[in-house]
């Protein structure tokens, strides 16, 4: 845009090609301040917690800290993350999927349609003490609705308050690969006798599958991290790994140690690591037919 | 997120900063008579209380951390404490833990911000005395020795006993045992996690003793909750006011000057001691070596370990809790004898946690305690 700014006026049109053959520099210079802002909030931290996580708090190295990752107390925090996440995971996919189905089928221009997606978009954002809180006032033990006795049991009871934020994320994920399913398709498939069940299985599902992995893959890394959701549902006993990373850096009865902390970090973005790139992978195939 | 090289880079170029300050500083002041408040071990070595107050006066701030205004009374302390001298006290993050303290004055080292004191438990103070400055106030020797390090690096400030308060709908509860009960269905409650807080720690302690068991071994108490917990009747709710004036948490073990109707704030709860063996526990007073206010840091222990009407040993007795110069105010007479007449009742020889017995105990409690109650 600079470069028609600043050519003679009444000079031929640039060819956009040369154009941008002129000014090489504006083509990463754009992306810096997004590279900047990614090394210094992501890359730099990910870099000292690496480092760390093989020092001793003395700044010694130490290769046996992260042998702590293989520990049976250890894994009983990443076995219970691991738990927490497929679940939530699972059911938000599932009843995500079902609800974006609905929403899809629907009128795309309808009030509906607007008033899930809007409602999507606020309530995958809310989580935390407040959401906790309702539920515990609810549903808690002295709860306004009921009384569920299976509300302190993990990971079934903080599955359901995970729910409440995955669903709707799971819907605004889902929507756009379900509006890629064209009609015609659809039509094409029973001109030619297509039952119901057909249709899914040989033209729906295995269009619609590469999508629904990776978006249930993300709601498994969006689980992951969440901590003051767990932590206002209880916090008498920890189950998860940032309950345990919180009680490494936080714990006044002696067992606060920082390099533990740093190692089940590690742990956690070795976990987002694998995830993420299923869901890039899965991305990919995906975005074949959305086009 | 943790970065220490950065706090280091940081705090150096703080430090620098200062240096560079204090040199330009020191020479108008030095000159004179002024004594070095950062360095000076009694009110008396630095030229008296007036040059105390002076001095803290012109420091005119003061920085403390992790002090819940509910807590011990401490709201009003800090008040009459900014009302008497006219210094501004910065309170930070006030629900914070000690370890949450320890961790502020490395990672704010050197700068104006960093914490000038602290209200610490003894398990984090007694593995970070080379943070702390030593010192000894006016009633140095009204603090019986045990309670405080003979350098003067910390002294015991105030403390309880574990108790055990519940809502006045169960009745009167006599014994420990009762809470088994059908009656106490997701009602019992610990002040957090006991590998994380001391207060719960201690509560699973109280267990353990009334349950026979020594301050060395914690494991008759998790036991106890893990008794507890097969009946149905732990529950999973951290205790805090708000649960408690919700209802969601009817019994609680916490310490008893966190456990008054007067600091819950609801008029139908009562505190039980169990008979026996009471468990006490202290909090520490401590000054940062590299405080940025080191006259009104001094000024601050000398107020709470102030024996007058209107001094922090009063004022935290009001507050519930029990003031370490208890006993010689009450031989001395300038204690408030009807707020001390509100505290509940304790009877037996109390039991004090020596610190292998509070190690050994977290350290049983990483092992077992989520399995005993997951």
């Amino acid at each position: 845009m600079a470069v028609t700014a600043t050519s003679p006026a009444g000079a031929r049109p640039v060819p956009p090609v040369r154009a941008g053959r002129r000014v090489r520099l504006p083509a990463w210079l754009g992306v810096t301040p997004f590279l900047a802002y990614v090394a210094i909030f992501l890359l730099l931290p990910t870099g000292i917690l690496v480092v760390d996580a093989f020092r001793t708090p003395s700044g010694a190295l130490n290769l046996s800290s992260p042998k702590l990752l293989f520990s049976s107390t250890v894994r009983s925090y990443f076995i219970g993350s691991f738990e927490l996440c497929l679940i939530s995971s699972v059911v938000g996919a599932v009843f995500g999927a079902i609800l974006a189905y609905a929403i899809a089928s629907g009128n795309p221009n309808g009030a509906m349609r607007q008033l899930y997606i809007a409602a999507s978009g606020v309530l995958a954002q809310f989580g935390g003490v407040t959401l906790a809180f309702a539920f515990v006032v609810t549903i808690g033990p002295v709860g306004l609705l009921l009384h569920a006795s299976w509300f302190y049991t993990f990971p079934w009871g903080i599955s359901v308050i995970y729910a409440y934020f995955q669903i709707p994320l799971m819907v605004l994920v889902f929507l756009p690969a379900m509006d890629g399913l064209k009609i015609q398709w659809r039509e094409a498939s029973e001109s030619l006798g297509c039952s119901a069940w057909q249709y899914w299985r040989y033209i729906g599902g295995p269009l619609l599958a590469p999508a629904f992995f990776g978006a249930a893959l993300l709601l498994f890394a969006n689980a992951l991290s969440a901590f003051a959701t767990i932590v206002a549902w209880e916090n008498q006993i920890a189950y998860i790994v940032p309950q345990q990373i919180y009680l490494a850096i936080n714990s006044e009865v002696g067992l606060s140690n920082l390099n533990v902390a740093d190692v089940l970090a590690l742990g956690m973005i070795i976990m987002v690591a694998i995830v993420m790139t299923g869901y890039a992978l899965l991305q990919r195939r995906a975005a074949r037919w959305l086009r | 997120m943790r970065s220490p090289h950065r706090f280091a880079l940081i705090g150096l170029t703080a430090l620098g900063l200062l240096a560079a300050g204090c040199s330009s500083g020191s020479s108008s002041s030095g000159s004179g008579s002024a004594a070095n408040w950062a360095t000076v071990t009694s009110a008396s070595a630095g030229g008296g209380m007036s040059a105390l107050v002076a001095a803290a006066k012109k420091e005119g701030t003061l920085n403390v951390i992790a002090l819940p205004p509910t807590w011990a009374n401490y709201g009003t302390i800090i008040s009459t404490f900014e009302k008497k001298y006219g210094i501004k006290v910065n309170s930070a993050n006030p629900d914070g833990s000690s370890q949450d303290e320890v961790n502020a004055v490395k990672q704010e080292n050197g700068t104006a911000a960093a914490p000038d004191v602290l209200d610490i438990g003894m398990a984090v103070a007694l593995v970070n005395t080379n943070l702390f400055a030593p010192y000894k106030v006016s009633t140095w020797s009204d603090i019986p020795a045990a309670q405080k390090s003979s350098a003067g690096l910390w002294y015991q400030d105030y403390g309880g006993y574990m108790a055990i308060g519940y809502s006045s709908k169960f009745g009167t509860i006599t014994s420990m045992n009762q809470l088994l009960g059908s009656q106490f269905k997701n009602a019992v409650a610990l002040n957090g996690n006991p590998t994380e807080a001391n207060a719960a720690l201690n509560g699973v302690m109280l267990a353990n003793l009334v349950e026979g068991g020594s301050p060395s071994d914690i494991s008759k108490g998790v036991n106890w909750f893990a008794k507890l917990k097969a009946a149905g009747n732990f529950s999973a709710v951290q205790a805090t006011g708000a649960t408690i004036k919700a209802g969601t948490t009817p019994v609680v073990f916490n310490w008893d000057y966190l456990n008054l109707p007067s600091y819950v704030g609801v008029s139908n709860w009562k505190v039980f001691i169990p008979a026996g063996e009471p468990l006490g526990g202290y909090y520490a007073q401590a000054i940062n070596k590299n405080a940025p206010h080191p006259a009104a840091a001094r000024l601050w222990e000398e107020f709470l370990y102030s024996q007058a009407a209107d001094g922090g040993q009063n004022l935290w007795l009001e507050g519930g809790a029990r003031p370490v110069e208890q006993p010689a105010m009450t031989s001395n007479g300038t204690i408030n004898s009807s707020a001390a007449s509100k505290l509940p009742p304790v009877s037996g020889t109390p039991v004090f946690l020596s610190q292998s017995d509070a190690t050994n105990a977290a350290n049983y409690l990483e092992a077992n305690w989520a399995k005993a109650v997951g």
